[in-house]
């Protein structure tokens, strides 16, 4: 009996907050009695195997047959599930990502085994597994638990500390062969374009986010553009040239509110908020946002926010451990230069 | 052709949700909504039945209070709506859920399609949605932003997903389960013909006994819910001569705090 770790990768680089996940299923490991077991699929999956017993797991099981190079749902799932009902593990925790969610909540239905979502606080009380999680949009916190011989967990990213690293350690490692699929859930992946070097926001350490007075920008709109579409140009032309240095100074991922992706400033990927994405930096400066219960929902979990806005009465001040009032377009050159000074 | 729907009713995004003196979850005596994000799966499925030829149908589990979001779906324009219901279950867990759904689903018998919005807000969870293609053994697409091609007659299907890394496009055979994100349409308001429509119409309600099968028992179970813990958080407004002491002051903190 073990805890198990699925340990996400994507082009055989490990998502780092899987070291997050690796940790907190030491935690429940160590309540148990048990050790915990890294679950690696696909490229470098050995490499990643060693890291991870670094990390503090026992034991890793990998497969990287060319048919698991690529994630895919249907694969990955038949093959976890193959694992679960050969080891009966005590728990499978991963990190709640696009990935995590439906590879865990898939391998839980094959087995019928109870699953904890997005996970803020883990603890065992009289052996069994007890998860935090919010509800209705974080505006209520609920414990749960499960009542199946194995519970299935996923994490919210950036939730738990990641754990200290022990390269002495040396974990055994199987190599288990890939699943044999139904044909009929092969699935076809025609084209993958990622946004090169852009920061995923989930696991952004620091947010820089604009809303809708990122429309303000005293920039002077082509003159064939009036009325919105004006505004549209000024918006995005302050997202790339106002709010993007000082994000790439600091390193941060680039978020909006839900007014500012409706208008058409920017892509939805950027979204924060209930129907966007929930985020929990150490730092996210808001910019021109005002700061409505859509919005609190995804970002209420930061550490310290900074608000920047020309309303003194802006809602947003309420959830800001430093607030600025005035004009982003003065305020976040006048930061952006300030850091510079600071960092040099 | 057959497209289905899965909806239920939520707090709005706007209303204030707590927990009362007696533990329950509660948000006074404000109407529900449509779970958000399910405005854009009911108008997807609206648009892919149109262009399949077919029909749509949208399907709520758990109590009457889902009857809100039924009716909302047939206004929009979703032809056909039923609820399924079972006394004494947790249908608020996602492995009871899913045996419903999976039930009602098979009972229809021409289901191509299922098409969910992202998550459901107040479970706070998509956890079912993977949960029921499993169950069907059907292939999940999740994230769709964008349906590249449907050939229901072929019995295929092309979207692009969204991931964390950047857009996928992947192909897969039908039927199948998608989850859809907000853009992949503009959902309609429904009009006046249709609220009357749905005004009148009667939901039937579906038992476990109805769809012949065994439901299994909940996995989990919510133990309690709380408030979250009120933060104090002591709001300092930067003062200073003009904006360039602002942010010196400002940076300072932000280095005081640790966070850069």
């Amino acid at each position: 009996m073990s805890v198990f770790v699925w340990v996400e990768t994507t082009a055989g680089a490990v998502l780092s907050s899987s070291w997050e996940a690796l940790g907190a299923a030491q935690s429940i490991a160590d309540a148990l009695g048990v050790d915990t077991t890294a679950i690696v699929f696909g490229e470098n999956s050995a490499a990643i195997a060693a890291d991870a017993g670094n990390f503090g797991a026992a034991s890793a099981i990998i497969c990287d047959d060319e048919t698991m190079r690529d994630y895919r749902l249907e694969a990955y799932a038949a093959l976890l599930s193959n694992l679960v009902d050969k080891h009966k593990p005590a728990a499978v925790v991963a990190v709640a990502t696009s990935r995590g969610r439906e590879l865990l909540a898939s391998a839980a239905a094959d087995s019928e085994s109870g699953l904890i979502a997005e996970v803020i606080d883990l603890r065992v009380e009289d052996g069994s597994i007890i998860g935090t999680r919010p509800a209705y949009a974080g505006k209520v916190l609920m414990e749960m638990s499960s009542h199946t011989p194995t519970t299935f967990i996923t994490l919210r990213g950036r939730a738990f500390p990641p754990p200290l690293a022990n390269a002495a350690a040396n974990p055994s490692v199987e190599l288990v062969p890939p699943p044999i699929l139904d044909a009929e859930l092969e699935i076809q992946i025609e084209d993958l374009s990622a946004e090169l070097g852009a920061i995923n926001l989930a696991d952004a350490a620091i947010i820089v986010s604009g809303g809708r007075g990122m429309a303000n920008n005293p920039a002077a709109a082509p003159a064939d553009l009036s009325g919105e579409d004006a505004n549209i140009w000024r918006a995005k032309e302050g997202f790339a040239k106002t709010l993007q240095p000082l994000a790439d100074l600091l390193g941060a991922a680039i978020g909006a509110s839900r007014a500012a992706v409706d208008a058409g400033y920017i892509p939805y990927e950027h979204q924060v908020g209930q129907t966007g994405k929930v985020v929990t930096p150490d730092l996210y400066i808001a910019c021109g946002i005002s700061g409505a219960i859509q919005h609190q929902a995804g970002m209420r979990g930061s550490k310290i926010v900074v608000a920047i806005n020309k309303d003194a009465e802006a809602p947003i001040f309420k959830l800001a451990r430093y607030g600025i009032v005035g004009d982003l377009y003065d305020v976040v050159p006048a930061l952006t230069v300030a850091l510079k000074a600071r960092l040099s | 052709m057959h497209v289905v729907t899965f909806t239920r009713s939520t707090p709005d995004t706007a209303t204030r949700v707590w927990v009362n003196e007696d533990g329950a979850v509660t948000w006074g005596d404000v109407a529900t909504v449509v779970n958000p994000w399910d405005e854009y799966s009911l108008e997807e499925s609206i648009v892919q039945a149109k262009l399949g030829n077919g029909e749509s149908t949208v399907i709520a589990i758990g109590p009457a209070l889902h009857d809100d979001a039924l009716k909302h779906s047939m206004a929009m324009g979703i032809q056909n709506a039923l609820r399924v219901e079972e006394a004494d279950t947790d249908t608020n867990d996602s492995l009871v859920w899913s045996a419903l759904a999976a039930g009602a689903i098979r009972k229809l018998e021409d289901v191509d399609l299922v098409i969910f919005g992202k998550e459901s807000v107040d479970v706070a969870t998509d956890q079912h949605t993977y949960q029921l293609a499993r169950r069907l053994g059907w292939t999940m697409l999740s994230y769709v932003s964008r349906i590249i091609e449907a050939d229901y007659a072929a019995g295929t299907i092309k979207v692009e997903k969204m991931l964390e890394q950047g857009k996928q496009i992947v192909s897969a055979r039908l039927p199948a389960v998608i989850s859809v994100m907000k853009g992949i349409n503009e959902p309609r308001y429904p009009n006046f013909l249709g609220i009357r429509k749905a005004a009148k119409a009667r939901i039937p309600v579906w038992s476990a006994a109805d769809l012949g099968i065994d439901l299994p028992s909940a996995a989990t179970s919510a133990r309690r819910y709380f408030n979250p813990p009120a933060r104090d958080i002591r709001t300092e407004m930067i003062a200073g001569e003009n904006v360039d002491t602002k942010a010196a002051t400002l940076v300072d903190r932000l280095f005081e705090e640790k966070v850069l």
